[in-house]
């Protein structure tokens, strides 16, 4: 980590998206974490996403647990409001927000630790909920704020800077995602920022839960051989089945580029957005859970790290549609639109006389 | 042989199985008394179970409106032979024993100073009734129906409850109309109607409701404003969240739209409860939850958050028997210290009593109120004993004037005109800050909450002079919430008192009745009902001038009395303990004995007369 503080100035030509905000309007604190950490590219991937949404930064809420990953949502997006919350208890948090404001973007960033571990239980409530958010793990496989611990997500037979064998089957997140109903479930690695930023973007455009497994090494402590979540494993492993790299496309927009047919995948979204998705494995169909499942299991078994969108439902509910609330945000009502008045309470009253 | 001869003044206890059916036919006794202007208290007693295990329900008819348990049973209708035995020995001397003389029991089984009336219910329902499940239902109200011969009950009152509760369902109606009979005309014919325990018209119940404490929470988190309420199912809590979700469908459905002005979910955890309203609550919309003591240890880890990280949150904790499961259906205060000092590091909580569903509804509205302008946890202090217990009580009253305390919020306009926003900043000296909501303005007024230490601008600092500080305005603003939260009442004795009593939450009409049986042996008591943490002045002022104060509780360590002493600084040599905590509800006499014990030992006789 640095500690000198970031200038303000930048660069004169330091190009403005459509609200008029540079890239620096979208950056947070200077990060603390290492030099090198994965999580700084995920936070940096973040930034890009958002910016190129063109986002009101103050319209989304960072949430997160206790840990590194945990730590860097005051690195992204000063603007906006963040709670680092209890450790294993993001989500939670974060369904109680959402259903207080169905307005503005919920992003929880969470660890391996946090989310496999102590908060599995969250993790596996949120997914089934359907919680309209964007739930990224960045996964580096160890517990880096208190020295190195193997997490549940740390592959069966990997070894520790101490070269400690791990031997606890590990955690899938992507797996459970899949299982637990999560309506966008996507991998992709912290080294990838190409890949990184459109899985970010389109996952913030979907209105349901979405899941990003984000492999994210840890310099300190889980970059060493026979570790499978260091840079050099991830780069020699990955197998992306897919590249969102048409992204987003609003609604009404043309779309002017034409593409040899059964090499891309378009994704027609609820609010009319179409995602479109360049296949790297010709037989990967991203709409079928089940068939995702199998085919993220299989590759799996061979030591592959299968990233890409995995898995999108276009038409996803969420817990508002669940619940049928109403349309104005929660915290928006007052005692006129909550409160049912003397008179009824008298009838109420009455009824139990 | 003697007979008790009692008018409105007696208890009846019925002993029967659960999963029976009984409870809706002995809550329709219950009521149909309270229709004759009569106030009744029931109890019910029940296991931690669905079907088959011994539940009893026990309904005192007061005339003088004594709605504590009074202890002891006048007339049993043992309906459950498993607890006969136990059962016939709760019986007065000279009372009464209702059973079923289908099948003849030997004389040991019975006692020679009781009067027994034995009734063949399972012969008159085998003939009357073909289906199973209907022989067993209306044995139930066969026997209600048999009672109300017995004690001149007005059969009209009963019907017009049935009227009442089967509108539209007239089949429903008219078998349930004609086992009343069944069971009426039996007794008439048959037994000697009416015994000496006799209910008769009187004007005594008024403008009161008739509700149990639960449903009262509920509604007065409906009309508080709460919209979002995390739970998860506990007892003797998880009717809170169910009669929530009943008065919101009725209550808080959008006409236009058909959408919900509410948020309920169900979690899989309390941890997850919690959590839920924490982040509501910090995203500025009124949320709770309710709970028992157990939900209460899962929850401590969040509410240390929220009271560091100043986040609004009204918890309701529907108080049973501990430790661990200890005893889930019985009633108990045994979380006040567990609440009042909830989670890790120095915590300090606001409590509030509520001694029966009026302040339930009271002051679950109001602790809506305070988490927002304290930006804090707010605990809400209820019990078995009147959270499931339909208890009569003077009825909900809401002004229509009256708008929801959002506490200081900063708003955009505030933040436009360049108002200095710090979040942990004591800008008034009453130790609360402003915050802002996430999404309030583009560029001002974002923050970063966390559970770590921060300064006044809620950056991030492990300084030390920056967490006393902070640590040192939550003190400020504990001191300004004694100002907020319900006063504490004064029951003065009539005649000069030299002792003084204090009780709080369920203990309340068992202690107000001990106070008339004390008057009565010539035993004085001025009587301060607490209804709050942090203590206000005039507690501390009430154990000051009274040379010997008893400290009225339901649990076995004299939790507030250890708060009193702990956080308020009462001399503890003044404080003595009443304590009672078998899980049943405390009695006036138990309270009555144990201060006449107590006054007696603690009487000082002038040197002069123990001379002379």
């Amino acid at each position: 980590m640095t500690y000198i503080a970031k200038p303000r100035l930048h660069h004169p030509t330091l190009a403005a998206n459509k609200l008029g905000y540079t890239r620096r309007d979208y950056e947070g604190k200077i990060s603390t974490l290492c030099a090198g950490c994965g999580h700084d590219s995920i936070s940096a991937a973040i930034i890009q996403a958002c910016w190129e949404l063109d986002l009101e930064p103050h319209r989304v809420a960072k949430l997160s647990g206790i840990g590194c990953s945990s730590k860097t949502p005051d690195y992204f997006l000063g603007n906006s409001h963040g709670f680092n919350s209890v450790h294993g208890r993001m989500p939670s948090v974060l369904t109680g927000a959402n259903l207080a404001n169905r307005d503005l973007i919920y992003l929880g960033v969470s660890g391996d630790g946090d989310s496999a571990s102590i908060g599995i239980g969250q993790f596996a409530h949120v997914m089934r909920r359907g919680v309209n958010m964007v739930y990224l793990v960045e996964n580096n496989g160890v517990y880096g704020l208190t020295k190195g611990q193997f997490s549940a997500t740390a592959d069966q037979g990997s070894q520790s800077k101490r070269g400690v064998v791990n031997s606890d089957a590990p955690v899938d997140l992507v797996a459970l995602a899949l299982q637990l109903g999560a309506t966008f479930v996507a991998r992709s690695f912290s080294g990838d920022k190409a890949q990184l930023v459109p899985l970010i973007k389109a996952a913030i455009v979907h209105p349901g839960a979405a899941f990003i497994d984000v492999i994210s090494p840890c310099v300190a402590f889980n970059n060493h051989a026979g570790s499978t979540k260091s840079y050099e494993y991830v780069r020699g492993h990955n197998e992306p089945v897919n590249r969102i790299d048409f992204d987003y496309w609003p609604k009404r927009e043309e779309i002017t580029v034409d593409y040899p047919a059964g090499e891309v995948i378009s994704v027609t979204q609820h609010d009319g957005s179409v995602l479109r998705l360049r296949k790297l494995a010709p037989d990967y169909d991203p709409h079928n859970r089940i068939t995702a499942m199998n085919y993220v299991q299989e590759h799996q078994a061979k030591g592959e790290v299968v990233t890409g969108l995995l898995y999108v439902d276009p038409d996803p509910e969420d817990l508002h549609r669940h619940l049928n609330t109403f349309d104005a945000p929660f915290n928006t009502l007052g005692a006129k639109d909550l409160c049912p008045g003397a008179a009824a309470l008298e009838k109420i009253n009455a009824a139990l006389r | 042989m003697k007979a008790l001869e009692a008018v409105n003044d007696f208890v009846v206890k019925f002993a029967n199985v659960n999963g029976s059916g009984s409870a809706s036919a002995n809550e329709l006794f219950a009521r149909s008394i309270l229709r004759m202007g009569v106030p009744v208290s029931p109890r019910n007693i029940f296991p931690s179970n669905i079907q088959g295990l011994p539940t009893w329900y026990e309904v005192r008819i007061t005339e003088r409106g004594y709605l504590g348990r009074r202890g002891g049973v006048d007339l049993m209708v043992a309906m459950n032979p498993q607890t006969w035995d136990r059962d016939l020995k709760e019986i007065e001397p000279g009372g009464y024993l209702f059973h079923d003389s289908t099948r003849a029991l030997p004389k040991s089984k019975f006692r020679d100073d009781i009067n027994v009336i034995g009734m063949p219910l399972t012969d008159i329902c085998n003939a009357t009734y073909t289906d199973p499940r209907q022989r067993q239902l209306f044995k139930n109200i066969i026997y209600v129906g048999a009672l109300s011969a017995l004690l001149e009950i007005d059969p009209a009152a009963i019907e017009k409850l049935f009227s009442e509760q089967y509108k539209g369902k007239e089949k429903l109606l008219d078998s349930n109309v004609k086992a009343l009979h069944l069971g009426r005309d039996f007794a008439l014919a048959n037994l000697q109607c009416p015994i000496g325990l006799r209910v008769r018209r009187a004007d005594r119940v008024g403008e009161r409701i008739f509700i149990d404490g639960n449903s009262a929470v509920a509604l007065g988190a409906v009309y508080g404003g709460a919209t979002v309420c995390g739970w998860y199912p506990i007892t003797p809590s998880s009717s809170v969240a169910e009669a929530f979700q009943r008065y919101c469908q009725r209550l808080r459905v959008d006409r236009e739209s058909a959408k919900n002005r509410f948020a309920i979910v169900q979690a899989e955890d309390e941890l997850a409860s919690i959590g839920i309203v924490v982040g509501a609550g910090w995203n500025g919309a009124r949320a709770f939850t309710a709970t028992s003591g157990p939900g209460i240890s899962l929850m401590s880890e969040f509410i240390g958050l929220a009271y560091f990280a100043e986040i609004p949150a009204t918890i309701v904790d529907v108080q049973r028997g501990g430790p661990s499961t200890g005893m889930p259906t019985r009633t108990q205060q045994s979380d006040v210290l567990a609440c009042a000092y909830a989670s890790h590091g120095d915590t300090k909580h606001i409590l509030l009593f509520p001694e029966d569903p009026k302040e339930c509804f009271d002051f679950t509205a109001q602790g809506l109120d305070l988490a927002e302008r304290l930006q804090t946890p707010v605990f809400v202090m209820t019990d078995l004993d009147i959270g499931m217990n339909t208890r009569l009580c003077e009825p909900f009253a809401w002004d229509e004037t009256r708008a929801y305390d959002r506490g200081k919020l900063m708003s955009y306009e505030r933040l436009e005109a360049g108002v200095e926003f710090g979040r942990y900043l004591d800008v008034d000296g009453d130790g609360i800050p402003y915050r802002t909501l996430p999404g309030t303005h583009p560029t001002r007024g974002g923050y970063f909450t966390r559970g770590t230490t921060k300064d006044r601008y809620a950056r991030y600092s492990e300084a030390g002079p920056d967490y006393v500080d902070n640590m040192q305005r939550l003190l400020r603003k504990f001191e300004t919430a004694k100002g907020l939260v319900p006063k504490p009442l004064l029951v003065p004795s009539p005649k000069p008192a030299r002792f003084g009593a204090i009780f709080y939450g369920s203990t309340s009409p068992a202690m107000v009745e001990a106070l008339d049986l004390l008057a009565e042996r010539g035993i004085h008591v001025n009587a301060l009902r607490v209804r709050a943490f942090p203590f206000a002045e005039e507690i501390v002022d009430f154990c000051n001038s009274h040379p010997w104060v008893f400290v009225v509780e339901q649990n076995r360590d004299a939790q507030l009395k250890t708060l009193l002493v702990n956080d308020s600084g009462v001399n503890q040599t003044r404080l003595v303990s009443v304590l009672h905590y078998d899980g049943t509800p405390i009695t006036a006499r138990f309270i009555a004995d144990e201060i006449a014990r107590h006054a007696v030992s603690h009487t000082v006789i002038p040197f002069k007369k123990a001379v002379s």
